[in-house]
């Protein structure tokens, strides 16, 4: 039942995706990484992907992204097939990826130069540097801003398109633990501002409790959907709540990563 | 270039109120050593020659004097002064050595290696000549050295952006890039209407070719995420092209511009001398025909002015553009 609703509203449909590469080292054999891939994604819902290194994430944030193509499958935006890269899909990677030769204002514009509406849009460059909080910061060039600042600009760089859905590529994983933690709960308080759909990978266990609605855990070699976990805890969570935990270790152990005891028991 | 806070390039401190005594009287010390070294030896050289000379150390006694009074009261001074003197102290030193071996031992042969006093008259009295042949050269190495960074920037962009240009168009650059240019005069001497287009051309070929390889090489090395950024942002071909990957190249452009400015005064140079009928390269050969040293040293001293002044400008430029490099890269 709640299934139903959620298809019938959703922004975002990955049906039946497979998606295999060459191989570098043996020409000829291809790997397949992605295979029958399927779920969708809710106008204004906010769902993470998690799983190890090397299960096809990435691939799959390229895939909706339409930087890559998949080998099978459909890959829709609402009711539209996704052919290509389109500004109605943003996309913040783990670097930042900021645009060095551009100061901080003209990094978040370039969106809006790249669409030719700068113009017509100026005022909304001031709104969302007041939305990241880097006013002060206007006229500095990307070197100089740390890491969570670096990246508060390029979240800032990919909503003033206004996505429909916003990708989001383990985009806090090069922080460090607190700023981290702070910059969750940016990226929470931008979600619920903007209402936008956003697709979170992640590795991190407690960011995907801490943030989703809905967790995907992807398992590897080929990438499948194993699970999807929803996450009907209140907002703002508590890390350190007992079904907090209680969730952190049921995810921990469906991926043999609890600790000892699982260990010992699979062995 | 700008002295390490606190110290300089010979360790004093910089929180004095004033210039060391030993930094006020270098100058003027070195000049008086100098002088009297040419004192010394000009009974060798024809008074004529000398006049101007010594004219030179009286104006620089007097205004190494006044600089060191102005100093105690003009902090940029001195701080600039305690940067440049202790290299100022050493050139007017060096002047001593030059009248020394020339003038004073005969340790060069003449009339070939003349003393700085015969230098400086050459100067003076032929200052109309240079000037006008440093004015023809420029005009010629402008024009040159820009045809060539225009069309080495057009092609660099096409050979970087698409792969089937590269693919033509790499297997050219490779063959005929690394020929010298001045390789070309028989030919270019042909083919173009004046020795004035031809040189230009050789210039201009010089340029281009340093120009097109590291144009390409930056555009087609552009980090791959931030062309998927710009994809994901919106953007179309041009978007890509021209504020991507030619923003993401110009560290590397500037690298191309230098060594095609180093290229571009060496074919300025040759190309005077063998068929331009103007310019310093031309001055060079035609002081040399009269067996005129003097002349040809100026001119040599005009050169080193005049191109290190356009190096020093392409670098000023490079600085103002690569503004968002700073700090990120130690030149």
């Amino acid at each position: 039942m709640v299934t139903r609703n959620v298809v019938a509203a959703s922004a975002l449909r990955v049906q039946e995706v497979r998606k295999s590469f060459a191989v570098p080292d043996a020409p000829g054999t291809m790997r397949l990484v992605l295979d029958s891939i399927s779920f969708s994604v809710a106008a204004a819902e906010l769902v993470s992907l998690i799983g190890p290194s090397g299960c096809g994430k990435s691939t799959l944030l390229r895939l909706i992204a339409g930087l890559d193509f998949p080998d099978a499958g459909k890959l829709l935006v609402g009711e539209e097939k996704i052919l290509g890269p389109k500004a109605e899909r943003g996309l913040v990677f783990q670097d930042p990826n900021l645009f060095p030769w551009l100061t901080v204002r003209r990094n978040i514009e370039a969106g809006l130069v790249a669409r030719g509406v700068l113009q017509e849009k100026r005022t909304e460059v001031d709104e969302f540097m007041r939305l990241v909080g880097l006013e002060a910061f206007a006229n500095s060039y990307p070197h100089h801003l740390s890491g969570g600042m670096a990246q508060r600009v390029a979240l800032a760089r990919a909503l003033i398109n206004h996505p429909k859905v916003l990708l989001l590529d383990e985009p806090l994983g090069a922080l460090d633990a607190f700023t981290r933690m702070r910059m969750q709960d940016e990226v929470l308080r931008l979600w619920e501002n903007r209402r936008t759909t956003m697709l979170l990978v992640t590795h991190d266990i407690d960011e995907a409790i801490y943030m989703s609605d809905r967790i995907l855990i992807i398992t590897p070699a080929p990438g499948r959907i194993d699970r999807k976990i929803d996450i009907e805890l209140m907002r703002p969570r508590d890390r350190t709540s007992e079904s907090f935990l209680r969730l952190r270790s049921e995810i921990l152990e469906h991926l043999d990563l609890a600790g000892k005891t699982t260990a010992n028991a699979s062995a | 270039m700008k002295p390490v806070a606190g110290t300089n390039a010979v360790g004093l401190t910089n929180n004095q109120s004033t210039l060391s005594w030993l930094m006020q009287l270098a100058v003027p010390v070195a000049t008086l050593i100098a002088f009297g070294v040419h004192l010394l030896f000009a009974k060798n050289a024809p008074p004529l020659e000398t006049h101007s000379y010594i004219l030179l150390f009286w104006e620089i006694l007097g205004v190494s004097i006044v600089l060191a009074i102005a100093q105690t009261f003009w902090a940029g001074l001195r701080q600039w002064m305690r940067h440049m003197w202790p290299i100022f102290t050493a050139a007017i030193l060096l002047l001593g050595v030059w009248d020394a071996i020339t003038l004073g031992f005969h340790l060069l042969p003449l009339p070939y290696f003349p003393g700085p006093a015969a230098v400086l008259r050459s100067l003076i009295s032929d200052r109309a000549l240079l000037l006008d042949s440093t004015w023809h050269s420029l005009v010629l190495l402008l024009s040159g050295y820009t045809l060539g960074v225009i069309v080495g920037l057009i092609s660099g962009v096409c050979i970087g952006w698409s792969s089937s240009v590269r693919y033509w168009g790499m297997p050219l650059l490779k063959v005929v890039g690394p020929i010298p240019a001045t390789a070309w005069i028989p030919f270019s001497m042909v083919v173009a209407p004046s020795a004035i287009v031809s040189a230009a051309g050789l210039i201009a070929l010089a340029v281009w070719f340093p120009v097109t390889m590291l144009t390409a090489s930056g555009v087609s090395n552009t980090r791959a995420s931030y062309l998927d950024v710009a994809r994901t942002l919106g953007a179309g071909r041009a978007y890509l092209i021209f504020r991507v990957a030619i923003p993401a190249a110009v560290p590397n452009i500037f690298i191309g511009l230098f060594m095609g400015l180093g290229a571009s005064f060496l074919t300025l140079v040759v190309a005077e001398t063998v068929g331009v009928k103007s310019g310093l390269g031309w001055y060079v050969s035609w002081a040399q025909g009269w067996a005129e040293y003097g002349k040809v040293f100026a001119a040599l001293v005009i050169m080193a002015a005049f191109f290190s002044t356009i190096m020093t400008l392409l670098f000023k430029l490079r600085d103002r553009v690569l503004v968002w490099q700073k700090g990120m890269i130690k030149w």
